[in-house]
C-alpha cells in the first residue's frame, strides 16, 4: 500500500487489482407470505485499501448483501439466487463451506452493528478473542494471548491485560465495539466490513470509533466497507459511496461528488431532509413523502418512482439501469440528466 | 411558530431529582447507594415554546421528562404547570391534570399494545376521561388520524400493519387525543428511517402552530434539535451544563461539553467535514451511581483546573439568556479547547 506515494505510480486504479468483484448479486428470503426481493442484481468492486460506505435506510439489502459475501445468510429462508462474488480471484460462491471457513474472519472480517449482542456474555473477552486466531493462524494459547494484548492496546482499550479475563458486561458500549474490532483485526483481514458499528452509540463514543477505523485502514492498509444509514458519518469517512434502495445500488460516486451534486433522486431527497448542524434551517424539512416498497411485491419499474417528483411515465414501465453520468459517478434513473 | 404575546410561563421545573436505589439483599434489601439519574434540575418553558434536551445515553433526558410528568415519583423538587405545584394535587386532580401533560414515546415498535386496534389505542384515554360522548369517538378519532396525516379508514387497524413512522403517527395521535397544552416527545424520531424522521418533524412542528402546543423535546440527535427547538438544555450525568436558545448554543457554545459534543456530530458535508478541527472527548460517561468528586465533567474534560476537582460548578447566568455551569467560565472568557 505505501508504493502508492511513490511519484512514478500515475493512476492508482490502473496499478491496483480489484480486491473484490461482486456481480449480478441477487439475494431472496423465501417466507410464508411470499418472496422477498432483498438484493436486486447489484454489481461492485472494491479495490485493496481503499474505504466504501454503503448507504441505506433499513431494510434496503445493505447488511444483506454484505453477509451474503460471506455467506452468513441463513439458508432457507435466505437464498442466494445469483452471481458471482470474486475476492482475491476465487468465487466465494462456488466454494465448499470448509473453504469458506478459511475466507471468514481470516480474510474478510465483520463487525456487527450491536455490540451489546454480538459478544457471547458467558465467554471472556480474552477467550472470544484468541479462539479466531487459534483458529486461523494455528497460534498457540499464549502466542494468541499475546498478540490480543497487542490488539487491544491498538483500538485503544486501557490496561488490555486486565481485559483478557473480563466478561462482556464489564465493558461499556464503546469498549465493546472496540473489541469486536481488535476481534476483526486478529488476523489481519484485507476486507472489513463494518456493519453500522456506530449506531448504537453516543455520538462523542461515534466519533472515537470512526476516528480508530480510520487510523488502523491507513496504517494497516484494509480495504473497509462501511454500512451506515448516516450521512454525516459517512462524509466524515470514507472515500466512495454506494446508494441503495430497495435491494437496488441506485448511486454511486465519490463522496464530494455525491454530496455536492447528487444525481438521483433518492438521494438528493435523503440529503435534503437532513437538517444541518451548521446551518439555521428553514421553518419546514423536506420530505420524501410515502415509504419505501415493500420487497415481496416490487413495483415493475423504477421502485423509487412512487415517491419521486421527478417521475415520468418510462419509471412506472421500466427500472432503469445503473448508468455513468460523468466519470466515476453512476446513477439509475431515467432522468438523471434533469437532475 | 406560534409564540404566545404574553411570554407565559407554562413549565416551571425547580431542583428536580429523581435517585433510582441501589439495594443488596434478597430477602432484606438494604439501600447501599443510589443511582442519581436527574440531580436537581431546574428549567423553565414558556407557552409555545419547545425546549430541547439533549446529552448522551444515560444522562437522565428520559428519567428528566418522566420525572416532570410525574410518571416517576420525584425524589426531591418541585414541577409547577401554570404556577401550580404538582406536588400539591391530590391523586384525582393529577389524574385530571394528566389530560393536559402527554407523552410521545420514543419506540414506536413498543409502545403499542399490538392487541388493540388503532381506534381503542387511540381513544382508550377518552373513554376514561370521558372527554368526547361514545357517540362521537369514531369521529374524533378519524379527525385525530388525518390530523396526524393518517387515513381516517385504518381506524380499524392492529399496529403490525404500519410502518415505524405510521406507528409514530398513532403515538401522537393517541397524544393529541387528550387536547393537551403540554407534550414530552421523549426521542420520537430515534427509532425512524431518516426519510420518514422528517415527515415526522415537519407534523410535530405543524400541529405545534395550530395547536398552540409546548413541547420538551428530548433527543440525541443534535442537528434536529437545532431544528426544532427554540431553547435547547444539555444534560450530562444527571445534571443540566448548559441551557440557552438554540441559536446560541450553536453559534457560541460554552461548556467544554457541549462544544465537544457538537464537534462530535458529523456534519453531511464531505469537503466541510476534511477542514472541520475536532475535540475527540476521551473515555467513557462515568456512572451515575458513583459520580466524580466535583464538576461531573472532570473526568473528560480537556481542559479541567484544580477547582473543577473540589467544587461542583453552579448553573449560572453568563449572558442574557444563557446559563452555565463551569468554573471557567465567566461573562469575559470561555474556554478554549487545548486541540
Amino acid at each position: 500500500m505505501h508504493l502508492i506515494h511513490s511519484n512514478y505510480l500515475i493512476d492508482k486504479r490502473d496499478l491496483l487489482m480489484a480486491l473484490l468483484e461482486v456481480t449480478d448479486l441477487t439475494t431472496t428470503f423465501h417466507l410464508k407470505a411470499g418472496v422477498v426481493q432483498a438484493v436486486n442484481g447489484i454489481d461492485f468492486l472494491i479495490e485493496e485499501g481503499e474505504l466504501v460506505g454503503l448507504v441505506g435506510e433499513s431494510g434496503c439489502g445493505k447488511s444483506v448483501s454484505m453477509r451474503s459475501i460471506l455467506r452468513i445468510i441463513p439458508q432457507p429462508p435466505g437464498k442466494i439466487e445469483s452471481g458471482k462474488i470474486l475476492f482475491k480471484g476465487k468465487d466465494l460462491l462456488s466454494l465448499k463451506e470448509d473453504q469458506m471457513r478459511n475466507i471468514r474472519g481470516k480474510e474478510i472480517a465483520m463487525i456487527f452493528q450491536d455490540p451489546m449482542t454480538s459478544l457471547n456474555p458467558v465467554l471472556t473477552i480474552g477467550r472470544q478473542l484468541t479462539e479466531t486466531m487459534e483458529e486461523h493462524l494455528q497460534l498457540s494459547n499464549e502466542m494468541a494471548k499475546k498478540r490480543v494484548i497487542e490488539l487491544l492496546d491498538l483500538v485503544g482499550i486501557p490496561d488490555p491485560k486486565a481485559c483478557l479475563d473480563r466478561y462482556p458486561y464489564e465493558f461499556s458500549g464503546g469498549m465493546r465495539q472496540r473489541a469486536m474490532i481488535a476481534m476483526a483485526l486478529s488476523c489481519s483481514p484485507s476486507l472489513l466490513i463494518a456493519d453500522e458499528p456506530t449506531t448504537a452509540l453516543d455520538v462523542t463514543i461515534q466519533a472515537q470509533v470512526t476516528e480508530l477505523v480510520k487510523s488502523l485502514q491507513k496504517d494497516l492498509g484494509m480495504a473497509v466497507i462501511w454500512i451506515t444509514h448516516d450521512l454525516g458519518v459517512v462524509a466524515r469517512l470514507v472515500e466512495r459511496v454506494k446508494v441503495m434502495y430497495a435491494g437496488y445500488i441506485v448511486e454511486k460516486a465519490p463522496v464530494e461528488k455525491l454530496y455536492s451534486h447528487p444525481k438521483h433522486p433518492y438521494t438528493r431527497g435523503l440529503l435534503a431532509s437532513l437538517p444541518r448542524l451548521d446551518e439555521e434551517t428553514s421553518a419546514e424539512l423536506e420530505t420524501i413523502p410515502g415509504q419505501p416498497p415493500n420487497q415481496l411485491d416490487l413495483p415493475k419499474g423504477c421502485p423509487f418512482a412512487e415517491r419521486c417528483s421527478y417521475q415520468v411515465e418510462k419509471c412506472l414501465e421500466e427500472n432503469p439501469m445503473l448508468e455513468e453520468v460523468e466519470k466515476d459517478h453512476y446513477s439509475a434513473c431515467w432522468e438523471k440528466d434533469r437532475l | 411558530m406560534i409564540r404566545s404575546d404574553t411570554n407565559e410561563l407554562l413549565i416551571e421545573v425547580r431542583n428536580l431529582r429523581k435517585y433510582f436505589p441501589i439495594t443488596k439483599g434478597l430477602i432484606v434489601q438494604r439501600r447501599v447507594g443510589d443511582v442519581k439519574a436527574v440531580d436537581s434540575v431546574s428549567f423553565k418553558i414558556k407557552r409555545g415554546e419547545t425546549l430541547g434536551l439533549v446529552g448522551e445515553s444515560g444522562c437522565g433526558k428520559t428519567t428528566t421528562g418522566r420525572t416532570l410528568l410525574h410518571l416517576y415519583q420525584p425524589t426531591g423538587g418541585e414541577v409547577f404547570y401554570s404556577g401550580v405545584n404538582l406536588e400539591d394535587l391530590s391523586p384525582k386532580e393529577m389524574r385530571q391534570m394528566r389530560t393536559k401533560l402527554q407523552i410521545i414515546f420514543q419506540d414506536p415498535y413498543s409502545s403499542l399494545n399490538p392487541r388493540m386496534t388503532v381506534e381503542n389505542i387511540i381513544s382508550e384515554a377518552m373513554v376514561y376521561h370521558g372527554i368526547v360522548p361514545r357517540n362521537q369517538r369514531r369521529a374524533r378519532v378519524e379527525e385525530l388520524l388525518s390530523m396526524t396525516g393518517l387515513n381516517p379508514g385504518y381506524a380499524r387497524r392492529y399496529p403490525h400493519e404500519f410502518s415505524g413512522g405510521q406507528r409514530q403517527r398513532i403515538g401522537i395521535a393517541r397524544a393529541l387525543a387528550m387536547e393537551p397544552e403540554f407534550i414530552v416527545c421523549d426521542e420520537p424520531i430515534s427509532a425512524l428511517d431518516v426519510s420518514i424522521q422528517a415527515q415526522v418533524v415537519n407534523l410535530l412542528k405543524q400541529l405545534q402552530n395550530s395547536l398552540g402546543l409546548t413541547y420538551l423535546f428530548i433527543a440525541h440527535d443534535l442537528s434536529m434539535v437545532r431544528h426544532i427547538s427554540d431553547r435547547v438544555a444539555v444534560m450530562y450525568l444527571g445534571k443540566i451544563v448548559e441551557i440557552t436558545s438554540s441559536r446560541s448554543l450553536y453559534r457560541n457554545p460554552k461548556h467544554p461539553y457541549t462544544q465537544s459534543l457538537l464537534s462530535a456530530v458529523p456534519i453531511p458535508d464531505p469537503s466541510l467535514e476534511a477542514r472541520r478541527d475536532r475535540t475527540i472527548l476521551e473515555g467513557t460517561v462515568p456512572s451515575p451511581s458513583n459520580p466524580p468528586k466535583g464538576c461531573n465533567f472532570n473526568t473528560r474534560c480537556p481542559v479541567a483546573v484544580d477547582v473543577c476537582f473540589q467544587e461542583e460548578p453552579p448553573l449560572e447566568l453568563c449572558e442574557e439568556d444563557h446559563e452555565v455551569a463551569c468554573h471557567l467560565v465567566t461573562t469575559k472568557n470561555t474556554p478554549t479547547s487545548s486541540e
